[in-house]
């Protein structure tokens, strides 16, 4: 039975170690602030942190993520006060919402390596996160805004 | 106007607020002449409840469902205004799909017109209760008791008493008349006009927002439902025994095809429950199905696409013809024509189309992300034969909706599993049934014909659509545009030119097609404001300058008083006595014009293969300019780098929501126009994800800059006028940048490349 570390609490997850990570959070453990959103990592809204390393949840099997220390949302900081989520609230980014979970734990994990991002490094680590309803504007003036201040 | 009662004593808030209060149910659509109705008892059909209980906690309920408009924050903030609420002790509730809430079908960007005016008296109402019953208190006339931010005060006196303290009098308090009703000076507005952050901000950027994805109810089940590719076919045979092997699998149910047009209801399939989302996946992929596919199974996107283009050759049915334009072709010093093409496109909202449904003793409740929750409890009180009163129907966030969720197929699916179970159960549609099976936004093409005389002057403006209308997906037989949506950027064209006719050819319909962001204004918009383009170089006029000449002088066209069927965006049915504040201006359509090119620094140079384009547009009551900065590389690779947006939409309530929104609109129309494209072989979409139905990601973000004109016209929508005029703003920068006309979407970037 796969052990895996979610926010800090082991799990004994009972399934298919085919089962992605993303329904093991969702349907199994039963935190539902990793988005399902494509199923096949074209859209990042399922990310999460596996040893520090943005993931998608959607395309990393349970037996892969066995062993390792997985963050989510729900676990980036004990209560919103993550520079990203502030920066998020400060700016005012979301609109549906839906799919920040997923950006800003990729921003967050871009940070945590590139702490003072170029226009170029912004692209680069986000451009794998899609949102509809088109905050990227935002999303880039609050990853460098959390920047300045980390 | 609004009619506000008391509701105090009736308990209907039982379950949203204390029972203790006061209590405000209002209802829009009483005009004078209804006033006698007003006495009759209840149940009525209130559309917005204000609850105040003894701690002061101000409830406001919802009514309409947020997709991430921020409609959620501000109609209730415009009630809190009124009432002199503190906003820190404002509780929003959302409703749940209800008559007694009146229209709360969230679509067409009218949310904040048409409920505007009801709010404020709702608010207004509430506090001069309030006001009264501190008056009786004190002994002192009502005139001198002032709410503020959560308390009355009576000035002279220093005294004052808190909403909560106050509540149990004002409910025996009269409900002020029309006549009595003082509303704010709006320089005394605490919240409309301040940019404010939504009520769900906090709880989105912690992963606590619930979607109707993240909804769990204990012994849920879950389902995968396999559908036919082809739009009206059916489940000639099945085998689930493969399916039934996955562990974790329970059950495999036929839900039975809707004859077409399918409407709202299900397109039926073969459902696979699992006790989880991933062994119902695993189980559908195992299913064996043969279909019969039906009469769309040859449906072709290209052969299609030829059929349009060639009935738009063709006279159409005339929707709107002024002067002679055959005379003013005939006569013409010099003609031009151009045909514009936009294909299907598909919403894809970050959440995927979803449903959780109980269905248990005859009953069933719902919980799912619908713009049009009395539409979803109608559907699945239909499908399942039960009363609508039987059927209780629970309004979830919506991560993104842009028009798809205006249809509830997925909550009636769930519905139909949940009683063939006998378990709550969840539908989660994978990202490739949703890109199949979506309600597309039509493909439409369009032809247009104009003459010019020896100045250069447009004399004569022909244009032709044709397109699958949407009450095709409703009604058999359906081949031509209704008023509702020919009205969509086609029959409104302001331009003053002599002669102008527009027509309208047939177009039958081979799959779902719906409302998408902005719907057909996408493709006319694309049309006329291109054509315009066009004209412009034809006349060797720079194009700002030609269009302040189309606009012609400021004035009001009223298309309904010049014989044209012209809803003008509902205003005639919803709001007849403001029709005259919302006619077609054409001062307005200048306004936003100018402020465009002045902001965005027009008729300045720039390097080889750049360039700007505009375009201005009226849609939903919104008056929007747009230019886009391009740059084309030697590749063909188009980046725009800035573009900039004028909004004129009256009154602002949240200027920071209002920005958001042409935001997003800009990055979704750069999407429309440089990627994204469905097509059909076979009768089924070729493109099956992101993978391969392209949006627009982080990478092609301009730097927008979004111009807000300041005015006290009343509130028009801003949800989709943002979308419009980027596609033609962006492709008229295009011919700036590279002399390359675009006139068919998404752009071609081969035919950009240096040679």
């Amino acid at each position: 039975m796969p052990r895996i570390s979610i926010n800090g609490t082991q799990h004994d997850v009972n399934a298919d170690p085919d089962m992605p990570l993303l329904w093991v959070i969702r349907d199994i453990v039963g935190l539902t602030g990793t988005k399902f959103g494509c199923g096949v990592g074209a859209c990042g809204a399922c990310t999460v942190h596996l040893d520090g390393q943005a993931t998608r949840a959607c395309i990393t099997t349970l037996a892969d993520a066995g062993g390792h220390s997985i963050v989510t949302i729900e676990g980036l900081s004990p209560d919103g006060s993550h520079p990203v989520q502030q920066a998020w609230e400060a700016y005012n980014v979301p609109q549906c919402g839906f799919c920040q979970p997923g950006q800003i734990m990729q921003a967050a994990a871009l940070l945590q390596q590139t702490p003072k991002p170029t226009d170029q490094q912004i692209t680069d680590a986000m451009v794998g996160n899609i949102c509809r309803c088109g905050t990227y504007l935002r999303i880039r003036a609050a990853i460098k805004s959390a920047a300045s201040s980390m | 106007m609004t009619q506000i009662v008391n509701v105090s004593r009736r308990g209907l808030l039982k379950g949203i607020a204390a029972a203790s209060g006061l209590v405000l149910g209002c209802q829009l659509g009483f005009h004078r002449s209804a006033q006698a109705q007003v006495a009759r008892s209840w149940p009525f059909a209130p559309n917005v409840f204000v609850a105040i209980d003894a701690t002061g906690l101000v409830t406001i309920v919802a009514h309409r469902a947020e997709m991430g408009t921020g409609i959620k924050t501000d109609l209730p903030l415009i009630v809190a205004d009124e009432l002199e609420a503190d906003w820190n002790r404002v509780r929003i509730v959302q409703a749940q799909g209800d008559a007694r809430y009146g229209d709360q079908n969230t679509d067409g960007s009218r949310s904040t017109w048409q409920f505007y005016q009801a709010m404020r008296e709702a608010g207004a109402a509430a506090r001069q209760m309030l006001e009264a019953a501190a008056a009786d208190t004190w002994h002192v006339p009502p005139r001198e008791c002032r709410a503020e931010n959560g308390a009355v005060v009576h000035a002279a006196s220093g005294r004052r008493l808190s909403f909560g303290d106050l509540v149990e009098a004002a409910a025996d308090q009269p409900v002020p008349t029309a006549d009595r009703l003082r509303l704010k000076d709006p320089k005394d507005w605490r919240y409309i006009g301040k940019p404010m952050p939504t009520v769900d901000l906090k709880d989105i950027v912690r992963g606590k927002a619930v979607y109707g994805l993240d909804v769990v109810l204990p012994g849920m089940k879950y389902a995968a439902v396999e559908r036919c590719p082809v739009y009206g076919g059916k489940v000639k045979s099945f085998d689930a025994s493969d399916a039934l092997k996955v562990a974790g699998v329970e059950r495999v149910i036929e839900i039975p095809a809707t004859p077409i047009p399918s409407g709202f209801r299900p397109l039926g399939g073969i459902a696979v429950i699992a006790n989880n989302t991933w062994a119902a996946q695993q189980g559908r992929e195992r299913l064996k199905i043969e279909w019969d596919e039906g009469a769309n199974a040859t449906h072709d996107s290209r052969t299609y696409r030829a059929e349009l283009e060639a009935t738009a050759r063709e006279p159409g049915r005339v929707m709107r013809n002024q002067g002679d334009v055959d005379a003013a072709l005939a006569g013409a010093a010099r003609r031009l024509s151009a045909e514009y093409f936009v294909p299907y496109l598909a919403h894809t909202p970050m959440e995927v189309p979803n449903a959780v449904a109980h269905f248990s003793g005859g009953v069933c409740e719902v919980w799912c992300p619908t713009q049009y929750p009395q539409g979803a409890r109608t559907t699945v009180a239909q499908v399942l034969g039960v009363s609508e009163t039987d059927v209780t129907l629970n309004v979830t966030l919506l991560g993104g909706a842009f028009g798809r969720k205006a249809k509830p197929d997925f909550a009636a699916e769930a519905a139909l599993l949940s009683r063939a179970v006998g378990a709550p159960i969840k539908v989660t549609w994978s990202r490739e049934d949703d890109v199949q099976h979506d309600y597309f936004h039509a493909i439409c093409a369009q032809r247009l014909e104009a003459s010019l005389d020896h100045g250069g002057r447009t004399t004569g403006w022909l244009h032709r659509t044709v397109f699958p209308p949407i009450p095709a997906t409703f009604q058999p037989n359906v081949v031509y545009g209704d008023a509702a949506h020919l009205q969509q950027g086609f029959l409104d064209v302001p331009y003053d030119i002599a002669n102008i006719r527009l027509e309208n050819g047939p177009a039958p319909n081979h799959t779902r097609i719906g409302w998408y962001r902005s719907v057909y204004n996408i493709p006319h918009a694309f049309a006329v404001c291109s054509f315009a383009d066009e004209l412009a170089v034809a006349a060797g006029k720079d194009p700002v300058e030609h269009l302040r000449e189309l606009l012609g002088e400021p004035r009001k066209i009223d298309l309904k008083a010049m014989g044209v069927d012209y809803p003008n965006y509902g205003v005639e049915e919803l709001l007849p006595e403001m029709r005259l504040a919302y006619l077609i201006d054409t001062g307005r359509l200048r306004g936003v014009l100018d402020l465009a090119a002045e902001k965005s620094g027009w008729g300045g140079k720039l390097p080889p293969r750049q360039g700007r384009g505009i375009a201005v547009h009226r849609s939903f009551l919104a008056y929007v300019a747009a230019v886009a900065h391009v740059a084309v590389g030697q590749d063909g690779q188009v980046t725009i780098p800035r573009v900039d947006v004028a909004v004129d939409c009256g009154l602002v309530i949240n200027p920071d929501r209002v920005r958001a929104q042409v935001e997003g609109a800009a990055i979704m129309g750069i999407g429309n126009t440089l990627y994204s494209n469905i097509t059909f072989s076979k009768g089924r979409t070729e493109q099956s994800n992101f993978t391969d139905y392209i949006v627009a990601r982080t990478d092609i973000t301009p730097d927008t800059h979004v111009h807000l004109v300041e005015s006290s016209a009343p509130p028009s929508g801003t949800g989709e006028p943002g979308v419009p005029p980027i596609a033609p703003a962006i492709c008229n920068a295009i011919y700036a940048a590279v002399g390359k006309r675009i006139r068919a979407l998404p752009v071609d970037t081969n035919a950009l490349k240096v040679a």
